[in-house]
């Protein structure tokens, strides 16, 4: 025996706690632009750099430049902007009616709304998402009725999930939204099987796996790569990296891979990393992505690169465990802020329009508020029915239910 | 003597453990430097180090996979899933592994594990943070289950448990950290400062596994249940005035046989009350075990009174609570039988 030193038990620590300055400088981030847009039949092999670059559109002028540029038109960008101006005010006022007891609990998207609301774009009809509960945008972009998700987040009578579920927790097949899961990462794989059962039916529809930082340390992650390598399924792996999992920073899942995306590459899956912050970058990237799976060129794996600005939950309150002022360090910045910096640019876009676009915004998002409420709260007013226990649970009701249904009384 | 939630009490018992045998470790998802979204283990990193209580990626088969193989090296972890509503992906180490080293091995490997996890519904959880899966565990033969009602038993028993040489699931009934809850939920929350059982001795003891404790005598009917029920077993007994002997199982594996069957010998009559869903719950083996053994005894059916057969809903929680309402109802219709 040569060494015979102790051995040694490591833990990963974030650079900074709360009281300390926040420091993001072990992050790299590439010029925009820099980064090569390979053809979507390159080998993996070949492009395994992209795991570990960032790539970026957005310049800090607010340019949009190189090589991943152009993907989309002026009324696509201006929409866009407003998909992501929308769910953040759905979220100011959500988070608002969960502080005033309308509700239990919410989830917002602050500082990661390009994520989501540029990936809709990115897919067709019919096209199936499999989402976690930070990526309302997708319903959003994709014109799902704001109404409908504040019911659902009520639990009121008009809930689409009739009181069953947890706030936040969607599903509309019509849109495109798998429904939701409480239990992380289950989904993942689901996502895989839906896509390969389109490749079995030789249908043209493809999918899109969710999941978080955090999140990605579950098995089901792993599943997921494992038969997505294995069957060339028609997917896209998106793996929203916002350095945080509730009070544990990424770094505990994420171990000594240096990134997430590399966790692709021992699958042979082309996994790229891409600033979600930047609203032309995630477009350009999940279009690339999608556009391989369409063509029976398998999975892609995409890291989207941002920062939850906000706390996890309503349950929770990030100031325990990282500085207060860590979301105003973050070196990608506001992915609203500089997608209208870039509209402006262009000559498109100016203040004067945006301070309108949001107060249109908000009136459209109170208007909403204020017809969900008028069907009830989670307290007061209109309710699911007591029956909707009972109901649904089976296609048809066995005898035992409805012999404690009759017991409830309904 | 200051008194505990049952936050404070788990801690304690943590505190106490970690303090007085180094092979103790504690890690779980936010368990470390935030000190678990409970805060159970909130303090225990500054003062013992990352070694001994730290963070755990996402991933419970991992969690308590790797606290299996730490059992078997010699350590003691005590770990904690998050929610019981996520320990499946642990199910497989949990039955197939953690219960079964000492046996295949013929005691060559042990397994002296601790898993808590929250359990129970009462905070509008909805179907993923609501679930009591005891019987998942009391299924499986060579797992120890336990669920404390209150902060004098959490700190004893955990304290009991992680002495254990075998492996323990301990659930913790959420709706219980800060408070009694006997089912009103309309009525202004209390908490454990208000409660005797809120006074937890310092320092070390232990609440041995496998005992039950009577918590209100009584001659009319039995009432068996565990946890948040043990309350509102209480509640019913007060709102309907029957005289309900009121036992708090406190261990569902190793059961305490004894304190159950002379109980009901005594009244004759038998309730069993649980939050988890009725069918294949532990409700059922308790039902069994009181015909098998006091059935001359009996004057009247046992009686289950326990959650619907259904997810957990979000906005129908108190219809589906099986509150003192309906435990109420099932102690005038066992008493009227
Ligand atoms: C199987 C499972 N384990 C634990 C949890 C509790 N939980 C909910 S969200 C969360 C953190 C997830 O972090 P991440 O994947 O990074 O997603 P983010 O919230 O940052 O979007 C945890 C631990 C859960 N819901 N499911
Ligand atoms: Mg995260």
């Amino acid at each position: 025996m040569a060494n015979s030193a102790p051995l040694k038990f490591h833990v990963p620590e974030p650079e900074v706690r709360p009281g300390g300055t926040p420091d993001f400088s072990n992050v790299v981030i590439p010029e925009a632009g820099s980064v090569e847009r390979p053809p979507v039949d390159a080998e993996p092999e070949s492009i395994r750099k992209l795991a570990f670059s960032i790539i970026r559109v957005l310049n800090r002028d607010g340019e949009a430049v190189g090589p991943w540029a152009g993907s989309l038109t002026d009324e696509e960008l201006t929409a866009g902007l407003r998909h992501m101006m929308t769910l953040r005010a759905f979220d100011a006022r959500m988070q608002m009616a969960q502080r005033q007891g309308k509700t239990s609990f919410y989830m917002q998207h602050l500082g990661e709304e390009a994520v989501s609301t540029a990936f809709r774009k990115a897919l067709a009809k019919g096209d199936m998402n499999f989402p976690t509960y930070r990526q309302a945008g997708l319903l959003i972009a994709d014109g799902y009725p704001m109404v409908d998700m504040m019911n659902q987040i009520f639990s009121n009578e008009r809930d689409p999930l009739r009181g069953r579920q947890l706030p936040v927790m969607y599903s509309s097949r019509e849109h495109g939204f798998f429904t939701i899961s409480g239990n992380l990462a289950t989904q993942f794989v689901q996502a895989v099987g839906w896509a390969m059962a389109s490749a079995i039916s030789k249908d043209t529809r493809i999918a899109a796996a969710w999941i978080g930082d955090g999140s990605t340390a579950e098995s089901d992650f792993h599943s997921a790569l494992v038969f997505a390598s294995t069957y060339k399924a028609p997917i896209i792996l998106n793996v929203v990296n916002n350095q945080w999992a509730i009070s544990t920073f990424q770094g505990i899942a994420r171990g000594g891979s240096g990134t997430f995306a590399a966790r692709g590459i021992g699958f042979g899956i082309p996994s790229l990393r891409v600033d979600g912050n930047d609203f032309l970058a995630v477009h350009a990237v999940a279009k690339w992505a999608a556009e391989r799976a369409r063509s029976n060129l398998g999975p892609t794996l995409i890291e989207y690169v941002t920062y939850r600005a906000g706390a996890h939950s309503t349950s929770d309150d990030p100031s325990a465990y990282r500085p207060k002022t860590e979301s105003d360090a973050w070196p990608l910045g506001d992915p609203i802020l500089r997608l209208k910096n870039h509209l402006i640019l262009r000559g498109i876009w100016s203040d004067e329009r945006h301070k309108q676009a949001e107060a249109e915004v908000m009136d459209s998002v109170i208007a909403a508020q204020k017809e969900a409420e008028g069907h009830g709260t989670l307290h007061s007013g209109g309710k699911p029915s007591v029956r909707d226990i009972f109901e649904g649970l089976y296609e048809e009701m066995p005898p035992h239910l409805r012999r404690q249904r009759q017991q409830a009384g309904v | 003597m200051p008194r505990k939630t049952m936050i404070e009490a788990i801690r304690d018992g943590l505190d106490v453990m970690m303090e007085r045998d180094k092979r103790v470790v504690v890690y779980g998802e936010d368990v470390g430097y935030f000190g678990g979204v409970f805060r159970c283990t909130a303090g225990l990193q500054a003062k013992y180090g990352k070694e001994r209580c730290f963070d755990a990626p996402i991933n419970e088969s991992g969690i308590v996979g790797t606290a299996i193989g730490m059992a078997a090296y010699g350590l003691r972890p005590c770990v904690e899933i998050q929610f019981a509503d996520y320990m499946y992906p642990a199910y497989d180490q949990l039955t197939q592994e953690a219960s079964r080293l000492r046996y295949r091995s013929a005691g060559d490997f042990t397994c002296p594990l601790v898993v808590r996890m929250p359990t129970g519904g009462g905070i509008f959880g909805g179907q993923t943070h609501s679930q009591s899966p005891e019987a998942l565990f009391t299924h499986v033969a060579g797992l120890k289950v336990v669920v404390p009602s209150n902060p004098v038993d959490a700190k004893g028993l955990l304290i009991a448990a992680i002495e254990d040489p075998d492996p323990v699931i301990i659930l913790e009934p959420k709706r219980l950290y800060n408070g009694p809850f006997d089912g009103h939920h309309d009525r202004p929350v209390t908490s454990w400062s208000k409660h005797e059982l809120g006074e937890v001795p310092d320092g070390h003891y232990v609440v041995p596994l496998g005992k039950a404790l009577i918590r209100r005598p009584g001659a009319a009917v039995t009432v068996l249940a565990y946890g948040t029920m043990v309350h509102v077993a209480l509640a019913a007994a007060e709102e309907t005035g029957i005289d309900a002997e009121v036992i708090d199982l406190r261990t569902l594996v190793p059961l305490d046989l004894d304190t159950i069957v002379e109980s009901v010998k005594k009244t004759g009559r038998c309730v069993v009350i649980h939050e988890a869903t009725m069918t294949s719950g532990y409700g059922a083996e308790l039902v069994t075990l009181v015909q098998e053994n006091c059935f001359y005894h009996l004057e009247a059916p046992v009686a289950r009174v326990a959650g619907w057969d259904t997810p957990y809903p979000h906005a129908q929680e108190w219809d589906y609570f099986p509150g003192p309402a309906r435990v109420g109802r099932a102690l005038i219709e066992t008493m009227e039988a």
